[in-house]
């Protein structure tokens, strides 16, 4: 069982990695849940979601001490980090985010993921920069499931999809490195 | 058929429109917008009602008018809309109109906040408007359950002629997960109902009512009321027990607050700790047999009632153990959810209290 | 030669409107006109809470009895349900301008295909004679016992009027019970009504005014003579809205 906090600025795209990712297991198989925090904070202010993916049945759909956590922005970096299960993994927008948890029990990896973005294409899919670091990192589902569900997200934009799929790679190669 | 993700309030929907919910009137409330949402779009394509009233007291009396013509009719709201309907709600009740409510909750009292909360417990169970009457409640813990039980309440509701509550909270409503959709079933399945006032062109008039202002005509009608609720009890308790055989500590919860008790069980028995729990699926009728027959195990040390209220469920659990063993309560509020590790805590509080007591 | 029948679509129950109440008029012109329309087998009324409450008891159709306000958001679950069916509202004025006035407005902004029978009394008369929304300027009632004084009690809300700021609504007269010659106007502005709703055509609202002895503290002559000469001087009767004639 793996939990997946996601969190960032409204409009960075994490509720939208964050129904990706379940959905991505889903398709494989496995029990996932997706649980977004709702609220004032939909409108403009921070993010985030709580994934879970698991081969057995999931009881608590809660990440409150998660085993990953995906920073697209400082503030959620530095409210989450601490929260981080240890032995855990931050993947963090070091293009918008300082990388300092304050802790040495986890593994901080620190991606560019606006610069990476923008690289690709366009900053706007600094989340999937992110994904990419997180496939990498954990292969909690197969690359073929993500890019299948972003496939059918930009049906008739294929241009949209490529940039995407140039983030996701960007973001693999930014921690294999 | 696979699995889809979807949203709990998305589950609620296709769980109504597939048992023949073809009217829906709501009102913009939060956590639970998804639903008339959904409900805009969706009712339209099947050829279905879809209203926003005015407010959350136009929505009730519209599902009043709609139900009462003999249509499946539905409304969802959160808590401040919740109580807003109970006007209606007890009218519906005393005329036994059979329909659907939906109370995503929400933290109270008052305007309160806008996150998970079962603040409203007793409001649903016990009735929740003016004068003798109950609904049926029932409490999903799952998405799929949202489905399933919203399925599941328009049978219980047209059977016993009683209005049906879908006892959610904001998790609940917020949380996407796989779901299995029980196929749309066809509206001619759905037995015809002989009372309704749908201008049947001839056959002898019928008349929906509240008002009995006689107090012998009033009375056998809410006799009859409550030989309902009665044979309602007999029939349809549900609760789910889990590890609860040899536990010392039995924990109990509905609706997703059970999900994070069951993380905990399984942790304290990692702990060496032996707990279970206890999930009522109907909050009304409450399964008072599952807890008397764990009170009645003699392992069975104390129970724990985890709730997002101040105690509320703890009541009716006392009652159910009547006595037998200690009934301990834990609960956040505000729209707190109790993390896993402060019901592990809890739970071995109250074993030891219990055994303290003893 | 013609012999006086009752309509069939009031059943055989006993009125329970006191002596000279005009109430029991107009549920034989709403009840004459359902009858006439040849609709009275596919039509549902809605009671509403007041003096019309029996109102279920009276009209030989099916009938729900709805909550104290709520009978245009009946009226709005069953007609969106059933579009084929006759759906006609009777109020009161407290029912319908006080505490109702939220889904009178709505029904009618959203252009409902109903028809709302609006019995104007300027009191409340089953509680027993509590100023209404529509009490007049000086009027007296159990709680203005001084006669309603603008200052303390705000003015009278003249309904007809206020609906017809909206766009939706397809029908809006105002009638009266106070003689003869009013009582057929009103007979016919009320089968206009629910002969618009039965061609689909919209919302379509009749007040009507009718006399209250018993709470007005009159006899009932003296009681139609003041509808005639005080209660139309506030709400002067006529047509507010009749998109049939372009009237808008």
């Amino acid at each position: 069982m793996i939990k997946i906090l996601l969190a960032g600025q409204g409009g960075q795209g994490v509720l939208s990695i964050g129904q990706m990712l379940a959905e991505s297991g889903l398709r494989e198989g496995k029990e996932v849940s997706y649980l977004p925090a709702y609220g004032p904070e939909m409108r403009g202010g921070t993010a985030n979601c709580s994934v879970i993916i698991s081969e057995e049945e999931i009881a608590s759909p809660l990440c409150n001490t998660p085993d990953v956590l995906i920073a697209l922005n400082s503030p959620s970096f530095h409210k989450f980090a601490p929260r981080v299960k240890p032995g855990g993994i931050i993947i963090v927008n070091g293009s918008i985010s300082d990388s300092y948890a304050g802790r040495d029990d986890l593994s901080v990896y620190d991606v560019l993921a606006n610069d990476l973005a923008i690289e690709a294409g366009n900053v706007r899919a600094a989340n999937m920069v992110a994904m990419g670091a997180l496939f990498a990192l954990t292969q909690l589902v197969k690359e073929r499931s993500i890019l299948n569900c972003l496939q059918e997200r930009f049906v008739g934009k294929a241009a949209v999809y490529e940039t995407n799929v140039r983030a996701f790679r960007a973001g693999v190669g930014a921690v294999a490195k | 058929m696979s699995k889809i993700l979807l949203h709990g309030t998305e589950a609620i929907c296709e769980g109504a429109i597939r048992n023949g919910c073809r009217a829906f009137f709501g009102y913009p409330i939060t956590p639970q917008n998804e639903v008339p949402e959904y409900m805009s779009v969706k009712m339209p394509q099947i050829g279905g009602v879809f209203v926003q009233a005015e407010s959350e007291v136009a929505a009730i009396n519209m599902v009043y008018g709609a139900a009462g013509a003999g249509i499946r009719a539905m409304t969802s709201s959160s808590s401040p809309g919740v109580s807003l309907k109970q006007e209606g709600i007890s009218y519906i009740a005393c005329a036994r109109i059979p329909c659907v409510i939906v109370n995503i909750m929400r933290a109270g009292p008052g305007l309160g906040g806008i996150q998970p909360a079962q603040g409203d417990y007793f409001q649903a169970t016990k009735g929740g408007g003016h004068g003798d009457y109950h609904l049926i409640v029932l409490a999903p813990s799952s998405v799929q359950e949202a489905c399933d039980y919203t399925y599941r309440a328009f049978d219980l509701a047209d059977r016993y002629r009683v209005p049906a509550m879908i006892l959610a909270d904001g998790m609940i409503g917020q949380l996407m997960e796989p779901v299995e959709l029980p196929p749309m079933r066809d509206l001619k399945e759905i037995p015809e109902k002989d009372w309704a006032t749908s201008g049947h062109y001839g056959a002898a008039r019928r008349v929906l009512n509240s008002l009995i202002i006689q107090p012998d005509e009033l009375e056998p009608h809410v006799n009859e009321m409550q030989r309902t609720y009665e044979e309602i009890y007999r029939n349809e308790r549900r609760a789910v027990e889990y590890c609860t055989e040899d536990a010392e500590i039995v924990l109990t919860a509905y609706g997703t607050v059970a999900r994070i008790v069951k993380s905990a069980v399984n942790e304290l028995r990692k702990q060496g700790v032996k707990a279970g729990c206890v999930r009522p699926i109907t909050l009304y009728p409450f399964p008072d047999d599952t807890y008397a027959a764990c009170a009645a195990r003699p392992n069975t040390k104390a129970f724990l009632s985890v709730e997002l209220s101040l105690g509320q469920m703890v009541e009716d659990v006392k009652l159910a153990v009547n006595g037998k063993k200690p009934v301990y309560f834990y609960g956040r509020t505000g729209g707190n959810v109790p993390e896993e590790s402060e019901i592990v805590a809890a739970a071995k509080k109250a074993l030891a209290q219990a055994e303290a007591e003893k | 030669m013609k012999v006086f029948q009752k309509t069939k679509m009031l059943t055989d129950a006993h009125l329970h409107y006191c002596p000279g109440c005009t109430h029991g008029i107009v549920h034989r012109l709403v009840a004459e006109s359902i009858e006439e329309l040849g609709l009275q087998e596919k039509s549902i009324g809605i009671a509403p809470v007041g003096c019309a409450v029996f109102a279920y008891d009276y009209f030989n159709c099916d009938m729900q009895e709805a909550a104290h306000g709520r009978a245009p958001a009946v009226a709005t679950g069953i007609k969106r349900c059933l579009p084929d069916r006759l759906v006609f509202v009777y109020q009161g004025d407290g029912d319908l301008a006080s505490i109702g006035m939220a889904e009178t407005v709505h029904a009618a902004a959203r252009g409902e295909k109903i028809t709302i029978i609006f019995i104007n009394n300027s009191i409340y008369g089953m509680t027993g004679g509590q100023m209404a929304p529509t009490t007049l300027i000086g009027q007296k009632a159990t709680t203005c016992q001084n006669g309603r004084d603008p200052a303390v009690n705000g003015y009278p809300i003249r309904v007809c009027e206020l609906l017809a700021t909206l766009d939706a609504p397809y029908y809006i007269e105002r009638v009266s019970t106070h003689d003869v010659k009013h009582v057929l106007a009103a007979k016919k502005a009320i089968k206009k009504a629910l002969q618009f709703q039965a061609e689909g055509r919209g919302y379509t609202f009749v007040e009507v005014l009718v006399s209250c002895p018993t709470n007005w503290h009159m006899r009932p002559v003296d009681a139609l003579r003041f509808m005639g000469e005080e209660c139309t001087k506030t709400f002067p009767l006529g047509v507010f809205r009749d998109k049939s004639e372009g009237k808008q």
